[in-house]
């Protein structure tokens, strides 16, 4: 125990730990039954009738659930790596320097993170609605909704989830370091290569994989600015569950389940190389 | 601006008042462009749609679902005032309001208890309130589907316990529990991270000076942890406002949610200038809420 901790005492003591296994109970319970019934041979969805694959092995004999997980793959890699890159020279400006519209580019990176995913959905279906009809006149191109209007729009929320992990890193750093390798007569692109990038690792792969987690999830944004015959593995999935419930379903979204686990999983690490990775 | 800013050319060491403005133009020139790439995405991306929004939320619908930009009306928020989508707009506060007080009841205590843990206790609870924190919210909405449905594991328990066949899917009291369950982490997180600042030994100080249990929460802990309460709050109430899966996957025909009506105003009933006015609605309630937060609570997270 904690000794700065005032330890409760008496029932309250017993209610705090009662509250304590619920809260736990309540996060994992349904999760642990979603997993259990998609080995059920039963077609009812939640009732037990044996062990099997089936469900897993229609999983994959689908074209079409196959097909969307790869959509989501592609997307969710891509949107990741432009917006990892985008999202750390922004928080690198914001953290190290100043310059004319810092508090606007400030403010501006911070609503996409509290708008709610049905405005920005909505903002980003009437901006589509025009702007790829402005681009092919203008250069000639055939665009089309579908890929490149989901993973620009991925791009669009990304960049402010990943600047803020990466701004905490950086903020949590000492510049006395560069300024001590610029002593030693490192270039300033030297200082940054082998001094900064090394310490804000972590963060930055803290943030790219919630930027992929975030890419993987989403359902509202992709569902309005995706083209005709364009599907993520979530809106197909939606689109089910909406037709309703399926034993394919659930093991569909078991495979959604142990994708979030191996980014927790990851990001953990990520976590604990800050500790550690101040080398 | 610290000396790492200096250009590299050591050899103009000396620091006369021209060097130093000049320095500090350089300075500001490479934050910009270094900045520039996301800026100008976030503009072209964010800002531009932003402001399209609005416009359009002043245009008409014209016959065809199309919409008719050259004639500038408030049609679209005068709509707001009949009675169906007032009902609409205040069952979504009311649902979003219940939301937030039954996450802050249930993550208070948790989050306090989560601070009286030893740090190792502590950092292993932690990580299992992050994992579904960042679980596919989708996957655990359905999985609430599956246990609520007609043969579900809690309709099970209620007969076996005698309570009879519960109708609990497709109510309003099912969107709750989904809400509930899909942003009760963005509650104990704040909360968390508040609580455990507090210098516990205030706590006892309170109860030294013969303040019972309740009068030290009411005049220590509750103070002192109020920017959680705020920032929990609002990172609860915000989401659940503008929520769509949830009450999508969860909810019925008769619980129309504001998520909902503006989805249906764009896929299916085409009314895109309505749609543009309830999102804008919806984003003046956000912004209120985080101005709210940075004035009350200041950046916690």
């Amino acid at each position: 125990m904690s000794s700065t901790a005032v330890e409760p005492r008496g029932w309250f003591k017993a209610l705090l730990h009662v509250n304590g296994w619920l809260v736990y109970i309540f996060f994992y319970a349904p999760i642990i039954l979603l997993v259990v019934f998609s080995f059920s041979a039963s077609r009812n969805v939640g009732v037990w009738g044996g062990f099997t694959f089936e469900w897993y092995g229609e999983f994959w004999d689908s074209q079409a659930t196959r097909d969307s997980l790869w959509n989501s793959v592609q997307i969710a890699v891509l949107s990741t790596l432009i917006s990892v890159v985008l999202g750390t020279m922004a928080a690198l400006a914001l953290e190290r320097f100043t310059f004319r519209g810092h508090r606007v580019f400030d403010a501006l990176l911070y609503l996409p993170i509290i708008i709610p995913d049905v405005t920005m959905a909505v903002m980003l279906l009437l901006f589509f609605a025009q702007f790829f009809d402005v681009i092919n006149a203008v250069f000639g191109t055939d665009l089309r909704k579908g890929f490149s209007s989901i993973v620009l729009s991925h791009i669009a929320f990304n960049i402010s989830f990943v600047s803020v992990v990466v701004r905490a890193r950086i903020a949590g750093m000492e510049s006395r370091l560069e300024e001590a390798a610029m002593d030693l007569y490192a270039t300033r692109w030297q200082a940054f290569r082998y001094v900064t990038v090394p310490q804000i690792l972590p963060g930055i792969l803290g943030g790219g994989l919630l930027a992929m987690t975030l890419s993987l999830d989403d359902v509202v944004i992709t569902q309005f600015v995706t083209g005709p015959g364009w599907t993520t593995l979530p809106v197909y999935v939606f689109g089910l569950i909406r037709k309703g419930v399926t034993p394919l379903i659930n093991a569909v979204s078991v495979v959604m389940l142990l994708g979030s686990v191996t980014l927790v999983a990851l990001s953990i690490l990520a976590d604990r190389a800050r500790s550690v990775g101040d080398t | 601006m610290t000396a790492v800013e200096m250009p590299v050319e050591q050899d103009v060491a000396e620091a006369t008042p021209e060097f130093e403005a000049a320095a500090a133009r350089h300075d500001r020139r490479r934050g910009f462009l270094l900045a520039l790439p996301a800026y100008g995405y976030l503009v072209l991306f964010f800002a531009i749609p932003l402001i399209i929004v609005v416009v359009y939320s002043f245009a008409t619908r014209n016959r065809f679902g199309g919409t008719d930009l050259s004639g500038w009306n408030l049609d679209s928020y005068q709509k707001l005032g009949e009675p169906i989508v007032r009902d609409i707009l205040f069952r979504s506060l009311w649902l979003a309001i219940l939301t937030t007080v039954i996450c802050l009841v249930i993550s208070y205590p948790f989050a306090y208890f989560l601070s009286t843990r030893s740090p190792t206790v502590r950092n292993v609870m932690l990580v299992f309130v992050m994992i579904p924190f960042w679980t596919n919210f989708l996957v655990r909405n359905y999985a609430w589907r599956v246990i609520l449905g007609n043969d579900g594991t809690l309709t099970k328990i209620t007969e076996a316990i005698g309570l009879g066949e519960q109708e609990l899917l497709f109510s309003q009291t099912a969107v709750v529990l989904g809400l509930v369950y899909g942003y009760m982490p963005f509650m104990i997180l704040p909360l968390y991270a508040a609580i455990e600042r507090i210098d516990h030994r205030l706590l006892e100080a309170s109860r030294d000076l013969y303040a019972n249990g309740f009068q030290s929460f009411r005049h220590v802990l509750l103070p002192l942890s109020m920017p959680g309460v705020i920032a929990g709050s609002i990172l609860c109430f915000v989401p659940s406002l503008g929520a769509y899966v949830t009450p999508e996957i969860l909810g019925g025909a008769k619980t129309t949610l504001l998520g909902s009506y503006i989805v249906t105003q764009f896929l299916t009933a085409r009314n895109w200038p309505f749609g543009a006015a309830l999102s804008f609605v919806l984003m003046a309630i956000m912004l209120t809420a985080t101005i709210v937060y940075f004035r009350k609570g200041g950046r916690t997270l």
